[in-house]
Parts: C-alpha cells; structure tokens; sequence
C-alpha cells in the first residue's frame, strides 16, 4: 500500500506517491540501469532460496522457536463480551499461583495508549470480544494459563453492533465518540473528476449492482509473537513482524526510548499477508511484563486471538454503477462503498476500495463515495492488497455483467476502455503498455480468444472467466538502505535492514548483488531483519520490498565496485578515471592494458576491506508507477450438487523485470491459491445478537488446502520497467490475489449464468442459487 | 499437576522425562527437549504444522499425549535427514523430501514445511520400500491435511513427485537399488 497506510512516521502522511521526502545527502548513488535487453547472467534466473537448508530442516528460527536464557511465557486474558465496562479485577489468586511471575490489568497505570483513538492500552473499556484485559508472565505457557483463569473479572456488559451496515442506526450504541455522528470512524472519503451523474443519464447502458464481500482472516500459520528482554534500559525484541524498523520506531516512541535503545530482530517468520506490517499491542505487553519480571517474556498469540483481534480483512459493500455506449466505452463509473475498521483503527488498516475504480479504466465521468465505521469486532487491518481485492470482485463481476449486456467480449471490453495514464494526476503510467501486455500473455497462455467451451457433461457446465487489475503500491517506498561488504577472500555480505517474510527478499537481493559484482550467488550471503544494521528500510508490504530494495542493494554493489577500482589505482600508482569495472575484477582502460581479478585485489589489500553504500532514490515524479495484472479461470460447476471445480487459472501480472522466476512463480502460485479461498470458502462468520465470532479457528474458517488447488500457470510477462527504477522491477507479491475471486465468479457465470452479489460462493450459496435460479439472496 | 515418569525414543535418543498427564507431544518436542523444528499453530488438530513420525506413522503431535509415548519412536524434522537406514547419497544427507523441496521451491515462508515434509516423508518411505505405488492423488492425500498458507500447494505436489520417483523406477523398481 502507498506510505499512508503504513507506519512510517518519518514520511509525511500526505505522500501517496511514496516518494519520501527528497534529500539531498551524500548517501543517495543513482545505480546504473539494466536495459530492457540487458544479458544478465544471476539476474531473471531461477535460483532456489538462499534459506532454504534452514527450513526443510526445522534449523530456521522463527519468533516462536526464539529460547533465550531464563525467559517466561505469557498469555493474554481476553474480554468475552463485544462491549463491557470493568468494574473491578481480581488477580489476587491467580498471583498466588506457583510460577507466576506477573499479572498486568488496568489498574496497574500502565500509561500506554494503543490504536488510532489512542485509548488505554489496558482499559476500562472493552469493545470487542478479545480485546485484552489482562497479561500473565509466568515459567511455563501451561502455567500462564492456568492463571488467567484465576482472574475474576466483574463487567457491566454494554450493548453493541457488530452489523456494520447496523452501525450507524439510530440508538445504535456508541464505540467511540469520534464527533463525527454515529459510530463513523472518519470523514466519508470522496473523489470525483467529471460529472457521473450526467454521464449515466445519458448512457446507453448502465449496470447497477450492489456487491458485499466478507471479512477474510490472514491467519498466517505462525501468529503475531514477541520475545521481549531488558538489559538494563535496553530493549530487545524478537518480533515476527513484517517491518523490524516500524516496531523499533513505535516501541521507543511508546516507551519513550531512544531508537537505539531499541533493537528489533526477525529472521524468519511464518507469514504475515499485511498484518504484521505494524507491531501489536502483544508487543508491548510482553515489554511491559519484561521489564516487570526482569526475565526475557515470550508472548505468542494462540489462533483464537490471532483470529480475533490481530487484523482482518474488512469486509465492504460496493454499489456500483458503470454507464456505457453501445460500442462498450464507459462513460461513468460510481461507486458508493462502506466498510468497517472494526472497534479500533490501527496504522495499517486503511483499505482502499475506491482505488481500481478510479484508475484501471478510461473514464472521464468518476465518483467514489466511501463510508468507514466503527463496529464491535476486532480491527481491521491491511491483507495482500487490502481495497483492491474487494474492489476486483465488485468492479471486474460488473464488468463481466456490462460485457454480457452489450455481447462484448469481455477482454475485448477491456481493451477498448485502455488508459495509458493514471487519470488522477493526469500523468502517463511509467509502463503504458504494461496491462496491455498481460491481456497479451494472458490471451496467449489462456487462450482466451480461441476459447472452446467443453459440452455439458450431464449436470456438470463448464465456464470461462477473466478480470484484469492494477495496483496502488508496488513502485517503491523509499528511503531504504544498504551496504555491500566485500571480504577479503571475496565473499560478499548484502546487509540491508529490510527482512524476508517468506517472499524471497534474501535470494532476489543476493541476486542483484551476485550480478554486479560478477560472482556465483553462493559467493554472496545476505544480512538482513536487524534494526541493529542501522540500514533503515521500509515495511515488507505494498509489494513494495524489491523494487525498494534491489535499487538500494545495486547502488551499494556499485559503489563498492568504484571503491575496488580505486584502490587498484592506488596499487597501480595510476588514476582511477585509467580504470575500469570489467568482468568480474579491475582493467587498465588503455596502455599495459593490466588487469586484476576481485580476489586477487582483496588479497592485495587485505585487512582492509570495501564498503559500498547504496541508497534507494526518490520515485520519479513524472510518473505514475503501478503495476498491473490480468487473469482467468475455467471452471466446471456440477449443478446437481453445487460443487465448484477449478479447472485451471492462469495469471499474468506485470510486475517489471522479474528478478527470479522460481520465486515469482511462487508468489504467483500462492497468491491464487488465497484468491481461491476468498472467493469460495474463506469468511469470518459472526453471531450478531450475541457479538461473537462462531469460526476463530482453522476447523471453521476454511483455508484451501491442497485439494482445492487446480493447475495454476504464471504466464509471465517480464516486462522491465526502467522509469520505475533502474533494476526495471516492480511488485509482485500482492498482484495475482486481486483479480482472483473475480475470474472465478465471472466463469461461475459463464457456466451457470448465476451472477453471485456476494462472498464466498460456498456449496450452501451455490445450491440456494441453482434452486431459485438467482444470485439475489447469495451469500 | 503431578508428574509421570515416561520413556521415549526420539530421533534415535532415548528420553526419560516427568511430564504431566495433560502435555501433548508437541509441548514435551519443543518445550522439554527444545525441538522447535516441530511448529505449533492450531493446537486441535486442524493444520498438520505439528506433524511428527510416531513408530513411522505421521501424526499430529498435538493431538498426542505425552504419556501415550511411552516405549515409542518419534522422529521430527531434526531427525529426518540422518536417519540410521537413510541410504540416498545426496552429499548433504537430505531426505530425498527435504531435497525435493528445495528444487522445487515448495514452501515460501516455511512455517509449514517441517510438517509437510514429514507427511510427504511417511509416503516416500512407503515408495521407497516397495510398499505402493504413488500417484498424484496420493501425494495431494498425504498433504491434503497439512496447510499452507502461503499458498504453495501447486509446488509442494511437485515436490512430492520429484521425491516418489527419485526413490522409486518407472516400472515401481526402486532406482536407488535398496530393495
């Protein structure tokens, strides 16, 4: 997502662009470019983690493996009720526990306040079920638990609304008093260029549809966690979080610390799809019961709490209305969206809807409308593309519908309402053609065009569909920095304060590492996921790591080789302008014509050592920098039973350059495997009278598993993208989830010609469908 | 809670420990005896992150009870590549499991991957001694109790194959020639 919806206090709030604020300093290095036909030797070609050994072998330490000398384990006791007031808690007896070594409730004077209301971090109020009420640092994890059911607690429970389209009635109970009315979280978000309304009067078509989606629960398989140590005032934390530096910078701020009493240390994790791009309140309650007990405190929520109150995906609804002529040219597009942030907002919440509506297509006459609000449930926050994978299934399933309308191919649609700018800012995209292509590739791998549907085999229908995408992040969210050391056995170390949450960071930024200095990748290893490296980087989010990082890494790999030609100028006792890089060591440009191979050199100045620094430069501001995507699935619906088969999915997202394919194909991979689940199985299912959620575990919420995963192609389109950046790549991570549910549903259609309104299309929704022969009262 | 004294046998280690009758075997693995290959995600049963051999059988250990151990073999990730009858010559003595994810980049943040592995594992073995012959099918069945959420399932299955017909000829001989 772009920098405001990330906790990045150091760029100014109002910098969408992600551009940062340009410094002038003696860090910044513009590195050279690689041309679009650039020969690249580690670069663009499949290479298998570099962490890989670690992990098939049970060797990687993830937050929760983390075991230091005499450390504790905690648990959190979490409120039942979606809004109550505490009278009173009682932890006398669960302090008198053997093996308890601390208990924290609101009446110890915690003086931290949490979430966007800056409420107590510890209250007297409690809005949500699993909202925390205590903590239990104790010698054992069976221990803590123990405890907190020794905890009595006297609420006066409080009426609630966990209804988001409820939340604003009158005599709905108030959550917060924002002084906005009714339980709004905001002001309503509005954008308009044009004149819809006028446009829709006199368009020869118009679609008008309302689509819901529901809320979709990360569940990463490890759960947010911290192991938190004091060494007298300072502060280090194993996080599993998706931005070392995003957790250091509130910490001390919080705690009123210094940055660099703060040290912020993750490895590996196991997932994190947007939730762990800000720190948790389990942060900082394993801090506090830190600094209690004077003993390291490890605090891993369980899955229920992870379910319950470390993040969702919110769930929206999106009337939508597009007005078109006869030939397919859109003329309006409207949007009146609402959506909740749950009982809290946290930094990372933002979800935006109105994004795709504004930019993917053509169109003079646009308006969005979009209507946040507070509820009693758990805060939402940003997951793998927040906005536009919700916005993907309302706008592309109303697309597919304006096609059928008009007896336009749906592609064919789509490219007759092509923009080559972002209508926003009026500036070209900086690849224009780049959504043209993965309709190309698309069309290609698919065969969309040539497409055939199979005959119905008795109750069985086979269908077709297709839906395309861009992406608001994915440019690059600098600042970030990075060294490259060259040993002197000429080994290389990537040190850069970035981390790897499974997408691949270490083995792509090795990669672009390997390639300028010349050498195999097994001669490079890379340090990364320590505050300690002082490197500072920008959150692994908004599919924005590489195109951030690989910059910054191939400045610092090209200042490094700079350093190496001049100290052979100073061996040579020659000129460092008589010098050039060549082929993996050091030449004379003219005369003797000497060269030097790089170990030779390092031998030769040996202690010594090279340090190059690199920094990621400003985005260019002539540019709009987005990737984009397209996708399609065929899929069988057995209209006896209900069941939906994937048949295939193929997806083609622009993404730049690619660096690795073997890892690009892995994030393609997953990215359709969650867009499987969101489309068909995947809801947070919540009883309203009693404010509850029935399905905080993954018995009940149903994640797909391997079963439910058809042939899914990458088709890869490799397109590099040099005014993006001089490495040519954009994000990946996010893009091959958006048009995900769309596809499939739009070829739900194709096969049964049911237009389902709503999210998941489960076997109960699709046999309520096949029975009325309508999608109306779907989902 | 009172303590029982139990013995057991892991990654070819004998174990007397005093474990309380409510202790799974995912809590004796990673808090007893520091084994955090083995991952805790869903504590019932649901995922298959927890996933260790017991007496050669996958299971969930978090569905076992500690004291239901006594006299067993259990065998995690950490015990996966030197097996005492591991006879694959790969120089870094990787199951052929373990190798095959790593060719086939079957995982992404590798959280499940110990837990996959060991129920690809249990079905490769059964490959390797002659004992089935092993298709796509049986490969999804194997891991269809294991999930991913990062969605590596498609690589996984790739996975699985490489290993099944490393360990096993086309015509179901075993290539490797321990059989």
């Amino acid at each position: 997502m772009a920098l405001d919806e990330v906790e990045l206090e150091r760029v100014p709030a109002d910098d969408a662009d992600g551009e940062g604020p340009s410094l002038d300093t003696p860090l910044q290095n513009e590195p050279t470019r690689w041309e679009r036909d650039a020969a690249l030797d580690v670069v663009g070609h499949p290479h298998a983690r570099l962490e890989g050994i670690e992990k098939v072998t049970g060797r990687a330490v993830y937050t929760h493996d983390v075991n230091l000398p005499g450390q504790l384990r905690a648990a959190v006791l979490r409120s039942p009720h979606p809004h109550a007031r505490i009278r009173t808690i009682d932890v006398s007896r669960a302090r008198a526990l053997p093996g308890v070594h601390a208990v924290l409730t609101k009446d110890d004077d915690i003086d931290v306040s949490w979430y966007g209301e800056e409420v107590p971090a510890l209250g007297e109020t409690v809005r949500f079920v699993g909202d925390e009420v205590a903590a239990v640092a104790a010698e054992t994890a069976l221990i803590a638990e123990d405890a907190l059911r020794l905890i009595d607690v006297d609420y006066e429970v409080l009426p609630h609304v966990t209804d988001m389209t409820r939340a604003n009635d009158d005599g709905a109970p108030s959550i917060h008093d924002t002084g906005l009315g009714g339980n709004l979280a905001e002001e309503p978000a509005r954008y308009a260029r044009g004149d819809a309304e006028r446009a829709l009067a006199s368009a020869d078509v118009i679609v008008d549809e309302t689509y819901t989606s529901q809320t979709a629960l990360h569940n990463a398989l490890e759960a947010h966690g911290t192991v938190a140590t004091w060494n007298g005032d300072d502060l280090v934390l194993h996080e599993s979080t998706q931005s070392v530096f995003a957790v250091r910078d509130r910490m001390a701020r919080k705690l009123g610390l210094a940055q660099n009493r703060v040290r912020v240390i993750k490895q590996h994790m196991g997932g994190g799809f947007g939730a762990k791009q800000v720190p948790w309140k389990q942060t900082l309650l394993a801090t506090l019961l830190a600094r209690t007990t004077g003993r390291p405190v490890q605090l891993m929520l369980d899955r229920e709490a992870e379910n319950l109150a470390a993040g969702n995906r919110n769930p929206t609804r999106q009337r939508v209305r597009l007005g078109a002529n006869r030939d397919g040219t859109l003329t309006a597009i409207t949007l009146e969206a609402l959506c909740t942030c749950g009982a809290y907002s946290t930094p990372g919440e933002a979800s935006n809807i109105a994004g795709l509506y504004q930019h993917l297509y053509a169109c003079a006459n646009v308006t969005t409308e979009t209507t946040r609000v507070h509820v009693n449930l758990g805060p939402a926050v940003a997951f793998r593309a927040p906005g536009y994978v919700e916005a993907a299934f309302a706008l592309e399933s109303a697309m597919d519908a304006l096609a059928k309308e008009l007896d336009i191919d749906p592609l064919e649609l789509r490219r007759r309402n092509y923009t080559r700018t972002d209508q926003t800012q009026d500036k070209d995209w900086s690849s224009p053609e780049g959504l043209a292509t993965c309709y190309e590739k698309l069309d290609e791998a698919f065969g969309w065009s040539g497409r055939k549907r199979a005959a119905a085999d008795g109750p069985r229908r086979r269908g077709f569909g297709l839906a395309a995408h861009e992406w608001m992040a994915g440019s690059g969210a600098p600042p970030a920095y990075a060294m490259t050391i060259v040993n002197a056995d000429a080994s290389i170390d990537v040190v850069t304060g970035t981390q790897d949450i499974g997408t691949g960071t270490r083995t792509v930024l090795g990669q672009v590492a390997a390639e300028v200095f010349g050498v195999p990748l097994g001669q490079v290893a890379v340090r990364l996921g320590d505050t300690a490296s002082g490197l500072y980087s920008p959150p692994s989010a908004g599919s924005f790591t590489v195109p951030t990082l690989a910059p910054a890494v191939k400045a610092a790999a090209e200042n490094a080789r700079e350093q190496l030609v001049a100290a052979a100028a100073t061996l040579w006792q020659t000129s460092s302008d008589a010098l050039e890089w060549h082929d993996g060591g050091v030449r004379e440009r003219a005369g003797e014509r000497r060269v030097i191979a790089l170990a030779d050199l390092v031998e030769e100045i040996a202690p010594h050592t090279i340090q190059g620094h690199g920094s990621r430069l400003a985005n260019p501001g002539d540019r709009s920098i987005r990737p984009f995507g397209a996708q399609a699935a065929e899929v069988e619906v057995d209209t006896d039973t209900g069941e939906v088969t994937l048949v295939r999915i193929v997806s083609a997202p622009d993404c730049g350059r690619v660096l690795n394919p073997m890892t690009a194909g892995s994030q393609v991979i997953g990215g359709v495997t969650q867009g499987i689940g969101f489309a068909l199985t995947e809801e947070r299912v919540v009883d309203d009278a009693l404010g509850i959620v029935l399905n905080a575990n993954l018995e009940d919420y149903l994640v797909p598993t391997s079963a439910d995963v058809p042939e899914i192609e990458h088709a890869m389109v490799d397109l590099p993208d040099l005014h993006a950046n001089p490495t040519g790549a954009k994000g990946l991570g996010e893009l091959p989830l958006i048009p995900a549910a769309a596809a499939i549903l739009n070829a739900i259609h194709d096969a049964t010609g049911i237009r389902f309104k709503g999210l998941p299309v489960t076997r109960r929704a699709m046999i309520d469908a096949l029975e009325s022969g309508t999608a109306e009262n779907a989902s | 809670m009172k303590s029982v004294p139990v013995s057991l046998s892991v990654n070819g280690v004998e174990h007397t420990l005093a474990l309380e009758p409510r202790q799974v075997l995912l809590d004796v693995l990673r808090d007893e005896l520091t084994l955090r290959g083995t991952k805790q995600v869903c504590t019932m049963g649901n995922c298959g992150a927890c996933t260790v051999h017991l007496d050669g059988r996958p299971v969930y250990s978090c569905l076992v009870l500690g004291v239901e151990c006594e006299g067993r073999e259990v065998t995690t990730i950490e015990g996966l590549a030197d097996r005492p009858d591991e006879s694959a010559s790969a120089a870094d003595d990787l199951h052929p499991v373990q190798q095959a994810f790593l060719d086939c980049d079957a995982y992404q943040c590798g959280y499940c991957t110990p837990g996959q592995i060991m129920s690809l594992a249990a079905l490769v073995d059964e490959a390797r001694d002659g004992a089935v012959d092993i298709d796509d099918a049986a490969i999804l069945r194997a891991t269809s109790g294991n999930l991913c959420r990062c969605g590596a399932y498609r690589n996984i299955l790739k996975a699985g194959r490489q290993a099944v017909d490393g360990v096993s000829g086309s015509d179901g001989e075993n290539a490797r020639g321990t059989r």
